[in-house]
Parts: structure tokens; C-alpha cells; sequence
């Protein structure tokens, strides 16, 4: 079963939460900050599981993530659940949302904090896996933004927030910053 | 009173704050005109103002006054509102909360909804958040959406049973009629719950096991399938049909083959052929070979198979990817007590990932070196553990240190050995032994007459290079103070220590 599903930016700001256990409100932001202190300081090269911390449940429970670009994906899972099939499920969840949002950037998660609530509850229901086949999500995903487009939505449109957002004058990043006789390259920024 | 502002202009307003205070600020200033929206009745902007709530919800404000109006909306006729009341319903409620119950109705009517997505809703909901009585109000609803062949539903369905099942345990014999022809179906999503759904019965009533026993060979076919189908565009993930059904098959053979020579029979050709063919380079082959290792070792399987699942394990540590030999050294510690002597085969790779710069890793070996260590290697394996202690970061000092004090008294070739090996821990990882391992160390020096002279003369030596370590300090002063007459003895003195 799993616990949790928590997506927080590399320095803990969350972007989802989604609990499918009991926590109190405020039980429920230590674990996150708890959570991202013990992934945070995981080098790169190491292995993708770790112990829970004391707050979740301790050494029943296993945190199972994976760091992309500046965001981290943790499940929390217990042991009926097959580590190396978590990971798999986690990079699923992903391509899922890059399918859903062409190309997703945490921007994206960050504007549309409820879109990805709704893409996930395709995925993970009760804390258990409902649906792998990214196809099969992303057209059920899609077949109820249109429901809902179709009544009217509560916000303005959201692709053209997302292109708003996108086209901000954002100042460009040169490729190499010369400054007098100091050359610095400036290496190209991943779509996350 | 002006249009509640969008969730989109929400968040940005809340991105520009440049300290906590200031978003704090902002968050009231909003949560206020929230609430007077919701004051107001206001049936069109409500979904907009929930939406919100979530969001400062997920930054750690409170949000319960939003509880009710959640309800509202899962009560509204648009799909909009229900699609962000179920959500708002699912984060900020529980079955603590009396209020919770009064969704039921709202659930039930929806479960009956015209429209599948509304209908997906509410068994998200209740499979999600039901309290035992929401679910033995709505358990008959769930049965019938067990049946219909919309695969949408019938999916949902069946995790929302499960969870019904945990829930109110007596009502799983209800569910078993539906479960009859679950595994018909085509449809991968609903194999995939079904086999969940199974798996939980089967977990929770040794009856339902042996009900479900009769299932193996419509499972082994299943798996099959899979493995024989050839490229599969729909189930395909790198190359393999469906592994995470796979997975989940293998599991719950897992669970009907344990204890039963029958069931384990059936199953041992696939075993096998799961075994020895499935894709190795990418991460999902390698979860489907995992999980089929692991039931191997579960069920009554033949002894080749046996060795066929440790020895793949003994790959797996070899693999470049830190994940596997991760969870190659775990299982590995899970089946060293019954399978010892092929683990054994497996020694000198287990001893070197003690050299792994992952931290996760090197527990995992040291834990299943100390499980390895027998009066044969014991010499091997304690040049290898000794210079582990020697090397490790100080977390797995003490764990190390007790680990070599127990198997040097089980297993010690000699005595004078054995003083040796404790000698080496107390001055080299000194401050990490436990308290509990003086008294101990003092009467195994009490016990070796014929060795007095010998510790009395290494632990002076050690004390006068090193008076820091205070385990080492205790031990010492008591040999002292009881044999320190044998400092003087000649002939020890010029004796050299043997290895």
C-alpha cells in the first residue's frame, strides 16, 4: 500500500501532497519537511530507497523517489509493495503528466496543482495502483477536461494561463557571461 | 462584492511574496474574502474558492472551513463542482469528522450517476476516505459496479471493494460471487485491480486461499500470455507486455503457492520460464525477475529453481544499477537462514559491496556478512568486517562492533585470537562499543586463564598509545588492577602475537 505520494522542488517547497492515510494538518507538513531533509541530502549515484523517517512510520515503511531536475517524487510505501515496481510506477506517473501537459515543467505543477491531483487519481486510488497503461489514463484524463470544459471550467482557460506564464520575459540566459578576462559557460537549462 | 480572484492569479500573487510573513499576509487576506464568498451562498464561484483552499491547504494553512462547502459542491449537478468537491473531500475530510457523513448520500446517488466519470468519482471517494460505515451502507453498490462491464468502473470497483474489505472485513464473503469470472477479462486495468482485489481476500481468510487455490492455472495462463504475446503496442512498457501485471501475478502466486506442494507444482514450469527469459537491461524486466525470485523462494519450489532464483540475486549484485544490488542484498538477508549454503556461493561479492559508497548498501552487506560468518570463513570474514570497522562511517560503529564480538564468541578459532579481534575493535572503534559489551569482554578475559598475561600486557600497550577511548580505558584498568603482577612476566613480553 501506498502511504503517501509527496512532490516537493529541491529546496522543499511541496507541489503535491497527497496522503492516503490519517495525518493531522500540521503532523502532515513535518512529515514533508522531515521527508525532504532525509532525500535532500542523498547524493545522486546512490540508491533510490530509504527507511521512512520516525514520523511516517519509521522502518515499516520505505520512501521509494526520484529526483528530476529540480523536483523530487517520493512514495511512501510498505512492504507489500515491490520496491523496483514503485520506481517504474513513479517514471509511468511522469511521462503520464509530460503526456498530459507536453512537456511538463514544474511550472506547470505549479499552476495546476488540480489537474495533477485529477491525472494521479487515475494512477493511485486508496493508496493502490489502479492503472499503468499511460495511454488508458491520459484519454480518461482528457475526456473529463472536456466534460468540464464544456460547463464552463472556474477558471480563465488554462492554456492560456500556461502560455502566459511561459511567454513572461524571463531575461535571456546567455551562453557564455564574459566578464573582462573571466569566461564562464553557462550550460543549457533542462526542460524541468 | 467583486469576482473571488482565479487559482492561476492566486498563485502567482503568493509566488511574489519574498518572506514567510508576506505570504502569510496575502494567505489571510484571501482566506477572508473566501470566507465572506462562502457566507454569501455563492453558488458559482464556489469551485474556485475551494480550489483555492486546496492550494493554501498544501502550503500549510488551515482549510477546515472549507470542510462544509466541499460538500455543497459534491452535491451541485455540474461536473466541475463534484470533480473539486470529491478532491476537496478526500484532502480535507475523514472519518474523524462527524460531517463526513453526509456524503454518503451524495456518494450513493452518484454511484448510480448516468454519466461513468461521475460514477468514477465516487468510487474514488469511498475507496479512498470511506469510513465502515459509509461502507457497509454502500458495500451492495460497489458489488453491482463489480459486475458491469464498463471497464472504467469495474476497475475502480474492485480497489474500492478492497478497501470496503478492510474496512468491514465481514462483508468480504459478499464480494465473492462478482469475483468469479474477474479474471476473463481483457481489459489490463481490470486484471490488474482484480488480481489486487484477490490477493487481499486471499491475505485476510485462509478459506478465501483455499477457495482461490483453483485459480492458479488460469493465472499461470494469464502470465503466459504476457510473457509469449510478442510486442503488445498498448501494454508495452521498454519492451515487456505489461510488467507491472506481471508483478502482481507473480505476487499472488506467491501467496496461493506458499505451503501447498500442489499450487507450487503448477506454477514451477513458469517460474522457470519467467526466470530464465525475461529482459534484463532495463529497470522493468528487472522488477518482474525480483518479484519472481522472491516467490520462488516463498513457495514450495524444487531445488533447481531454487538455485536458479539465489544465483540470479548473485547477478543482480553484479549489476551496475545501485537499486538492484539493493534489493538483491535485502532479499538475499531474507533467505540466508534457509538457503545458507547457495548464499554462501555469493560471499566474496556480498564482502565487497561492504566497499559500496551508498550508505543504503553497505548496511545491507554488513548485516548479511555477519549472517554469512560460520567456523569456516570466520578467519576471511573477519580480516573483511575488521577493516570495514576500521573504515565506515561512525552510524554502523557500534552495530559493527557488536556484530564481530558475537561472531568472534561463537566461532573463535582460539583464544588467543579471539583477545586479538577485541583488542582490534576496542582500539580502533573504541568510543562506539556498547556499554554492554564491558562486563561481557571482562568475563571472557576472567574465563581464558592461560591468556591473562598476554591481554594484561596488550591492553597496557594500548592504553599507554591511546587513553581516549573509554571502553577500552575500563576494560584495561580492571585487567590491570586484577592481573597487573603479569606485566613483569618475561617470557610473554618477547612472545610476538599470532594472527
Amino acid at each position: 500500500m501506498i502511504k503517501a505520494i509527496l512532490i516537493f522542488n529541491n529546496h522543499g517547497k511541496p507541489r503535491l501532497i497527497r496522503f492516503y492515510e490519517y495525518f493531522a494538518e500540521d503532523l502532515q507538513q513535518q512529515i514533508i519537511r522531515e521527508t525532504f531533509h532525509l532525500v535532500s541530502k542523498r547524493d545522486d549515484n546512490v540508491c533510490n530507497f530509504l527507511e521512512g523517517g520516525s514520523l511516517i512510520g519509521g522502518s515499516d515503511y520505505k520512501l521509494i523517489y526520484r529526483h528530476y531536475a529540480t523536483l523530487y517524487f517520493v512514495f511512501c510505501v510498505d512492504s507489500s509493495e515491490s520496491e523496483l515496481g514503485i520506481l517504474d510506477l513513479i517514471q509511468v506517473f511522469v511521462e503520464t503528466l509530460d503526456k498530459c501537459f507536453e512537456n511538463v515543467c514544474e511550472l506547470d505543477l505549479i499552476f495546476h496543482m488540480d489537474k495533477v491531483h485529477f491525472i494521479l487519481q487515475e494512477v493511485v486510488m486508496g493508496g493502490m495502483v489502479l492503472e499503468t497503461n499511460m495511454n488508458e489514463i491520459v484519454g480518461q484524463v482528457e475526456l473529463q477536461n472536456r466534460m468540464e470544459k464544456s460547463e464552463g471550467g472556474f477558471s480563465a482557460a488554462p492554456a492560456r494561463a500556461v502560455s502566459a506564464v511561459k511567454n513572461m520575459n524571463l531575461p535571456e540566459m546567455p551562453r557564455n557571461i564574459n566578464i573582462g578576462d573571466i569566461n564562464i559557460k553557462v550550460p543549457s537549462l533542462s526542460p524541468f | 462584492m467583486p469576482a473571488p480572484i482565479r487559482l492561476r492569479e492566486l498563485i502567482r500573487t503568493i509566488r511574489t511574496a519574498r518572506t514567510q510573513a508576506e505570504e502569510r499576509e496575502m494567505i489571510q487576506k484571501e482566506c477572508a474574502a473566501i470566507r465572506s464568498s462562502f457566507r454569501e451562498e455563492d453558488n458559482t464561484y464556489r469551485c474556485r474558492n475551494v480550489a483555492k483552499l486546496l492550494y493554501m491547504h498544501m502550503l500549510g494553512y488551515p482549510a477546515h472551513f472549507g470542510q462544509l462547502e466541499c460538500l455543497k459542491l459534491i452535491a451541485s449537478q455540474k461536473f466541475t463542482d463534484k470533480r473539486i468537491g470529491y478532491l476537496g473531500a478526500m484532502l480535507l475530510l475523514d472519518e474523524r469528522q462527524d460531517v463526513h457523513l453526509l456524503m454518503t448520500n451524495c456518494i450513493k446517488n452518484d454511484l448510480n450517476h448516468s454519466t461513468q466519470y461521475v460514477q468514477g468519482l465516487a468510487l474514488c471517494t469511498l475507496g479512498c476516505m470511506g469510513s465502515s460505515e459509509m461502507c457497509r451502507d454502500l458495500a451492495g453498490e460497489v458489488e453491482k459496479l463489480l459486475k458491469t462491464s464498463n471497464s472504467y468502473l469495474r476497475k475502480k470497483a474492485a480497489l474500492c471493494a478492497v478497501h470496503v474489505i478492510r474496512k468491514v472485513p465481514e462483508l468480504m464473503e459478499m464480494f465473492l460471487p462478482a469475483t468469479k469470472n474477474l479474471l476473463s477479462e481483457k481489459n489490463h486495468g481490470v486484471l490488474h485491480t482484480s488480481v489486487v482485489l484477490l490477493t487481499e481476500m486471499c491475505e485476510r481468510s485462509p478459506d478465501m486461499l483455499l477457495h482461490f487455490r483453483k485459480l492458479v492455472p488460469q493465472l499461470v495462463r494469464i502470465l503466459k500470455n504476457l510473457i509469449m504475446s510478442g510486442y503488445s503496442p498498448e501494454h508495452d512498457v521498454s519492451g515487456i507486455s505489461d510488467p507491472f501485471l506481471q508483478v502482481r501475478i507473480l505476487r499472488l502466486l506467491r501467496i496461493l503457492g506458499r505451503s501447498d506442494d500442489d499450487s507450487s507444482e503448477a506454477m514451477n514450469d513458469i517460474l522457470a520460464q519467467v526466470a530464465t527469459n525475461t529482459e534484463t537491461s532495463k529497470n522493468v524486466g528487472n522488477a518482474i525477475l525480483y518479484e519472481t525470485v522472491l516467490t520462488i523462494m516463498d513457495i514450495k519450489s524444487e531445488s533447481g529453481l531454487r538455485v536458479l532464483a539465489i544465483n540470479i540475486l548473485g547477478r543482480f549484485l553484479l549489476n551496475n544499477d545501485k537499486n538492484i544490488r539493493y534489493v538483491a542484498l535485502t532479499s538475499l538477508l531474507k533467505t540466508v537462514q534457509t538457503d545458507h549454503n547457495a548464499v554462501q556461493r555469493h560471499r566474496s561479492t556480498i564482502v565487497d559491496c561492504l566497499k559500496d559508497l551508498d550508505v543504503s548498501i553497505k548496511r545491507r552487506a554488513m548485516e548479511l556478512s555477519f549472517a554469512l560468518v560460520n567456523g569456516n570463513n570466520i578467519r576471511g570474514m573477519m580480516k573483511e568486517l575488521l577493516y570495514f570497522l576500521d573504515s565506515c562511517d561512525p552510524e554502523f560503529k557500534a552495530d559493527c562492533a557488536s556484530g564481530v564480538f558475537l561472531a568472534a564468541e561463537k566461532y573463535a578459532p582460539s583464544k588467543r585470537w579471539h583477545i586479538d579481534t577485541i583488542m582490534r575493535v576496542l582500539t580502533t572503534a573504541g568510543s562506539y562499543v556498547r556499554d554492554d559489551s564491558v562486563p561481557n569482554l571482562i568475563q571472557l578475559i576472567t574465563n581464558s586463564v592461560e591468556m591473562h598475561a598476554y591481554t594484561v600486557q596488550r591492553l597496557y600497550k594500548a592504553l599507554l598509545d591511546d587513553i581516549s577511548q573509554q571502553p577500552l580505558v575500563q576494560v584495561s584498568s580492571w585487567c590491570i588492577g586484577e592481573y597487573g603482577d603479569l606485566l613483569y612476566l618475561d617470557s610473554v613480553r618477547r612472545r610476538s602475537p599470532s594472527r
